[in-house]
């Protein structure tokens, strides 16, 4: 196999502690706990790494990346190394004493997720009563303080009702980006898919929208959605193509192709305590595994879509397949599709959505976020 | 309610405030960096962008590129509105 591009970006999960318990958290099932987490010192050789193999953007996420009391020395860190920093937070810490030292750290830009517009819905999505009105206080302070602001509004059928208003909010909020983030169904997600999913009527509804929305704001607010591929013909480049463009670092330090890859039995990770990035980048098991397009079976092998959507999500192939080198499942092509889109229109036809499983820790072993 | 911005040679761009202008040594070139997007840009795109300060009209930039590259002013200033709105309706500038 020739040698990979440089990765784009660093996608770096600092801690998976989170005082939100989101039913759709992307986070996997089985949390990592405190005591396991990278120390600053060996986070900031990484992201030194990652600089140097070329990686342009780094994006601060968990959990909740803000329980890290040592958030501003990596953002510095990051921004002295010349990457481009985004945090991606629930912001129900960020307040006015958190926000103005990541700014002077060189904070470039505040990514902010929101359940829904109405408040009581919206704790209700996240388990935490009176988050909402906080992540409104924060978005505000970032605005503010003349920091650049991406709304993220996880959709779904518990939610979706409410996306024009969700624009509008977005508006308001003075945000230049708004995110439209119809759930993916891997982790805690897939858990609650049953809880989570759209029919494909209420999706063809919120696409018209967002195409409407797009236009009459153009210059104003960028607009992008991401719709359940469930419904597609065609899957999504997840992660633009297995290691092809990001490394994802768990708060342990394993480095994943993509989030949810641990989902797959059979690969093997590499830890950035044991191995330099680059190395990882270029000869871990678990990037070239699923990297190019030389382990594609039919229909993929031959299809002229291969290095376009280089077929579609391992992860997911995984999780409806139990094989992760099938063709994704979303995509048409593929001969389980049927069943999926069966699947999904049976789940999202109930009547009333079953309860939520929220996203926890094990157990007797609850791990408490503290700022 | 349209509230998109139509861009002429009087308009003085700048880099939206979430948008860095970098070198990218790893792979050569300019890139344009925002938070989910990566924008490798050419030679020409590059320097238009180094342009953007948000004090320089389009009219003066199209001057001094014109004069650098021997090019016919009304073709470069054409050319250089078309980009730059691109780039605006994407939220990249302001102006
Ligand atoms: S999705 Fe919700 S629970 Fe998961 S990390 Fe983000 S805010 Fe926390
Ligand atoms: S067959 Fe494979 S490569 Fe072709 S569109 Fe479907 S997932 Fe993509």
């Amino acid at each position: 196999m020739t040698a990979p591009g440089p990765p784009l970006a660093l996608l770096a999960e600092l801690t998976h502690r989170c005082p939100l318990g989101c039913p759709y958290c992307s986070n996997p099932l089985a949390l990592e706990r405190v005591r396991d987490e990278l120390d600053t010192a060996t986070w900031q050789r990484v992201i030194d790494e990652a600089a140097s193999l070329g990686a342009l953007q780094i994006h601060f996420s968990g959990g909740e990346p803000m329980v890290r009391t040592d958030l501003v020395a990596l953002v510095a860190h990051a921004h002295a190394a010349g990457l481009y920093t985004n945090l991606i937070t629930s912001a129900v810490l960020l307040d006015e004493r958190r926000l103005p030292p990541l700014q002077e750290a060189g904070l470039d830009h505040v990514q902010i997720s929101l359940q829904d517009t109405l408040a009581e819905n919206a704790d209700r999505i996240a388990g935490y009563p009176g988050g909402h009105a906080k992540k409104l206080k924060a978005a505000r302070l970032v605005r503010g303080a003349g920091l650049a602001l991406t709304i993220n509004a996880v959709m779904h059928r518990q939610n979706l009702a409410h996306l024009p208003e969700m624009i509008e909010l977005a508006v308001e909020l003075g945000a230049g980006r708004l995110e439209v983030a119809q759930v993916q169904y891997y982790g805690w997600a897939l858990k609650n898919r049953a809880s989570l999913i759209p029919t494909r009527d209420e999706v063809s509804q919120a696409v018209k929208i967002v195409a409407a929305a797009r236009e009459r704001l153009k210059g104003r607010l960028v607009i992008d959605h991401v719709v359940p591929d469930y419904y597609a013909k065609r899957p999504k480049a997840c992660m633009g193509g297995w290691a092809r463009q990001f490394i994802n670092l768990t708060p342990s330090g394993l480095a994943l192709p993509c989030h949810a890859a641990q989902g797959i039995p059979q690969l093997r990770f590499d830890n950035v305590r044991d191995r330099p990035l680059g190395e990882i980048w270029e000869h871990s098991d678990a990037f070239e595994r699923f990297r190019g397009t030389s382990w594609m079976a039919e229909p993929c092998r031959s299809c002229e879509r291969r290095e376009i959507d280089w077929g579609g999500c391992r992860c997911q192939a995984m999780a409806i397949l139990g094989d992760a080198a099938a063709t994704d499942p979303a995509c048409a092509l593929s001969p389980h599709h049927p069943a999926l889109l069966a699947l999904a229109k049976t789940e999202s036809a109930e009547a009333v959505p079953p309860e939520f499983a929220y996203r926890r820790y094990a157990k007797a072993e609850v791990e408490p976020a503290s700022a | 309610m349209s509230t998109t911005t139509t861009l002429t040679a009087e308009s003085r761009p700048g880099l939206s405030p979430h948008v860095r202008l970098k070198q990218d040594r790893a792979r050569g070139g300019w890139v344009l960096l925002g938070p989910e997007r990566v924008l490798m840009l050419d030679d020409l795109a590059a320097e238009v962008l180094g342009l953007c300060d948000s004090a320089a009209s389009i009219g003066d930039m199209a001057d001094v590129l014109a004069g650098r590259h021997s090019a016919p002013r009304a073709e470069v200033l054409g050319d250089v509105i078309e980009m730059l709105q691109n780039l605006h309706d994407k939220g990249l500038l302001i102006v």
